[in-house]
């Protein structure tokens, strides 16, 4: 028997910030592919303390619903979850590059495979893609338009900024938009200038974050001037200094998201049979051209 | 229970001929299972199979070479010992899971001891061993609580339904098939709950409570009434219970081995890093307060089992909840931050200018905000010295600034 447990932050005080996990968990609980699919979390319950004993297999996948390598998955979660020999070396990685550690636990006889954070893999690359067609609703966005991907940043952890980067620069290569940027929240080049990073009439917005809260839906949307007032709402597009912003709120929220997280469970080992091509079907239906 | 009339049916009967088909002859019964006992007789020509109070005997060569219509008289042959055969194959084969949590909560759901050989607690020696008297206290329901919930479990009939409402015997597979509402709507009918049946839905009903407020503590006391999953399978009950109430089942289990592992105040706190970091800065004398303030039964329906140390207890009474608590939770740890932050703070004296049945005011208005009585307060009730218009007019009174600190002066 095999089980996914799929590790997010959670909120004591906002009860969306815990949907995405569930949607994702949802997904894939339809595909089959585990015979436990399970959500702990750092601020509701199950806690990261006690999510490991509420699964019978013996066998557990990992996956943490994070954007970035750093305090939470390099200290908390392992903590937490009791992983027994644990070493942030052990994943050999540059901020980037974790995929996968095999472990037991100190208070359940499981081999838990942990796995680097969903916001570091490759797939999340087409996740920003995906959620930039989903908000301009246009499979075919690109040339004519500008994408900017979003990120807190922070000068506590330098690999906040670097997962932003690595997707940046992977879209980049696609050569699909006209151009592209990451900005921050905390650090230059600062989202709040959105403007000035763009020529392109069109520019869209991709926040990397895991759930739509208080930056995604009140900081980000105020600071770029796309509203005075979060509650009063904006327009997706909205005009700013005489560009169309096509703000896209978290990327967390797009359904690929569980595709990510199936990815990572199969780099670690996880026989998922044929859930990834479920999901993707399930995650892809779209107009065809010209419909 | 009238054990004559119980039809097996053909799954269970042929599960259950097969498994008695492999006994050998080294003398061990096959099964031996909730007071069955089958076995293989030395001469190999007879399987006994045995009860407190009933005993069949079937021969070999009938089981051996059975046709349609021996089937038949061997299904006859077994109605006597009917609910002992359903009652194996529904913990063998649909519930399985020797061991588990899941397996241990069902039983306990129905007043089962606890099958599981690192069990020897009190509470199981209590419950029903007899498995005919069992059955019969399925017949109507077997109704249990756990927190805020009333779980009744009884035996499914033929259209799915639960038996105890004249439709027959069950299904003769003796499945199980239960009803989840609040313990507030135990005596409320059917038609006027809102009716579910996917686990899932639960998370809607755990989000919020009664004046829509998001829920983060899972076990506060607050779970909204109005509900009711009925006609669930055994995996979609634990599946529920464990979106109403997350790990409870798992950690209650390990309380029933004797393995639950207890945190005690001091080890959680002094693991906490980041912002948390200064937990373990908390005065001990201080725990009293914490635990008076949040992990009470009119705060939380976990029992608590964790101390300031193992050696060190806490005054405060634990609750009688009849899941565990097996470590500060994540609510206690983020209080607990703001009060180690609030308690390194000096003390002062203060001198404030208030009448006698001013300073009293401020007294019921605390006790109203923590008994979370504030909304119950009329509105014209000047005489509750925390009504609204009271609270207003001192603050218009003695509050200039928007602080008692006006007239106050710190000496």
């Amino acid at each position: 028997m095999q089980a996914l447990v799929i590790v997010a932050h959670g909120s004591h005080l906002n009860p969306d910030s815990a949907q995405p996990t569930y949607d994702h968990a949802d997904t894939i609980r339809k595909t089959g592919a585990f015979d436990e699919v399970r959500e702990g979390f750092w601020k509701e319950e199950p806690h990261f303390r006690e999510v490991i004993r509420t699964v019978e297999s013996d066998e557990v996948f990992v996956v943490p619903l994070f954007i970035s390598e750093g305090y939470f998955t390099e200290q908390v979660i392992p903590r937490e979850l009791r992983l027994e020999g644990w070493d942030p070396d052990l994943w050999e990685s540059d901020g980037t590059d974790a995929t996968e550690v095999t472990l037991e636990v100190g208070d359940a006889e499981k081999t838990v495979h942990y796995c680097g954070p969903v916001g570091t893999h490759d797939a999340m690359t087409d996740v920003i893609v995906k959620r930039a067609e989903t908000v301009t609703d246009d499979p075919d966005v690109g040339p004519g338009f500008g994408l900017a991907v979003v990120g807190h940043g922070t000068e506590r952890n330098e690999n906040s900024a670097k997962a932003i980067e690595h997707h940046t620069e992977r879209i980049r290569e696609m050569d699909r938009f006209d151009e592209m940027r990451a900005l921050y929240m905390d650090e230059e080049p600062e989202v709040d200038d959105v403007t000035d990073y763009f020529e392109s009439e069109d520019v869209v917005v991709v926040p990397l974050f895991v759930a739509d809260g208080f930056h995604t839906q009140e900081d980000i949307p105020e600071d770029m001037g796309l509203t005075d007032d979060y509650r009063t709402g904006w327009d997706v597009p909205g005009i700013v200094d005489g560009q169309r912003i096509w703000y896209a709120g978290a990327v967390g929220t797009e359904p690929l998201m569980a595709d990510v997280i199936l990815e990572r469970a199969v780099d670690a080992g996880a026989d998922v049979g044929d859930a990834l091509e479920q999901v993707e079907s399930w995650t892809s239906e779209r107009p065809a051209a010209g419909d | 229970m009238e054990a004559t009339g119980w039809r097996v049916a053909d799954e269970v009967l042929e599960a259950f001929l097969e498994t008695v088909l492999e006994t050998d002859e080294d003398d061990q019964p096959v099964i031996d299972f909730d007071g069955l006992v089958a076995e293989r007789l030395a001469d190999g020509s007879t399987y006994r199979l045995e009860t407190s109070t009933t005993t069949v005997e079937i021969e070999a060569s009938t089981v051996a070479n059975a046709t349609e219509r021996s089937m038949d008289e061997l299904r006859q042959s077994l109605e006597p010992i009917g609910p002992f055969v359903t009652n194996w194959y529904v913990w063998e084969r649909t519930v399985g899971g020797r061991e588990t949590a899941r397996r241990a909560f069902l039983r306990w759901c129905e007043g089962a001891p606890l099958d599981d050989p690192k069990v020897e607690t009190v509470a199981s020696k209590t419950d029903t061993s007899d498995v005919l008297d069992r059955y019969d206290a399925l017949e109507s329901g077997v109704v249990r609580h756990w927190g805020e919930l009333q779980i009744t479990t009884r035996l499914a009939t033929e259209d799915g339904g639960c038996t105890g409402t004249g439709t027959g015997t069950g299904t003769g597979a003796g499945e199980r098939v239960y009803e989840i509402r609040h313990v507030q709507d135990a005596d409320a009918t059917d038609e006027t709950l809102e009716d579910h049946d996917d686990p899932r839905d639960a998370r809607e009903i755990v989000t919020y409570d009664a004046d829509g407020r998001y829920r983060p503590l899972k076990t506060a006391p607050t779970l909204v009434a109005g509900w009711r999953f009925a006609g669930l399978s055994g995996d979609d009950l634990v599946e529920t219970v464990r979106t109403i109430y997350p790990a409870t089942v798992a950690n209650w289990h390990r309380e029933q081995c004797g393995d639950l592992d207890v945190d005690h105040w001091l080890e959680t706190a002094e693991r906490q890093t980041g912002i948390y970091d200064v937990i373990d800065e908390l005065p001990r004398e201080t725990l009293e307060w914490l635990t008076e303030a949040c992990c009470v039964d009119s705060q939380c329906l976990k029992r608590r089992e964790w101390e300031y140390a193992a050696d060190d207890p806490i005054d405060t009474d634990p609750g009688d909840g009849v899941f565990p608590c097996r470590e500060p939770c994540s609510l206690v740890i983020a209080a607990a931050r703001k009060w180690a932050i609030l308690e390194s703070e000096e003390e002062k004296t203060w001198e404030l200018e208030l009448t006698t049945t001013e300073m009293n005011q401020l007294a019921e208005i605390v006790d109203a905000v923590a008994d979370g009585r504030v909304d119950e307060i009329r509105e014209a009730d000047v005489y509750d010295g925390a009504n609204r218009y009271r609270a207003r007019y001192l603050r218009a009174k003695r509050m200039d600034d928007g602080s008692l600190g006006e007239g106050a002066t710190n000496r």
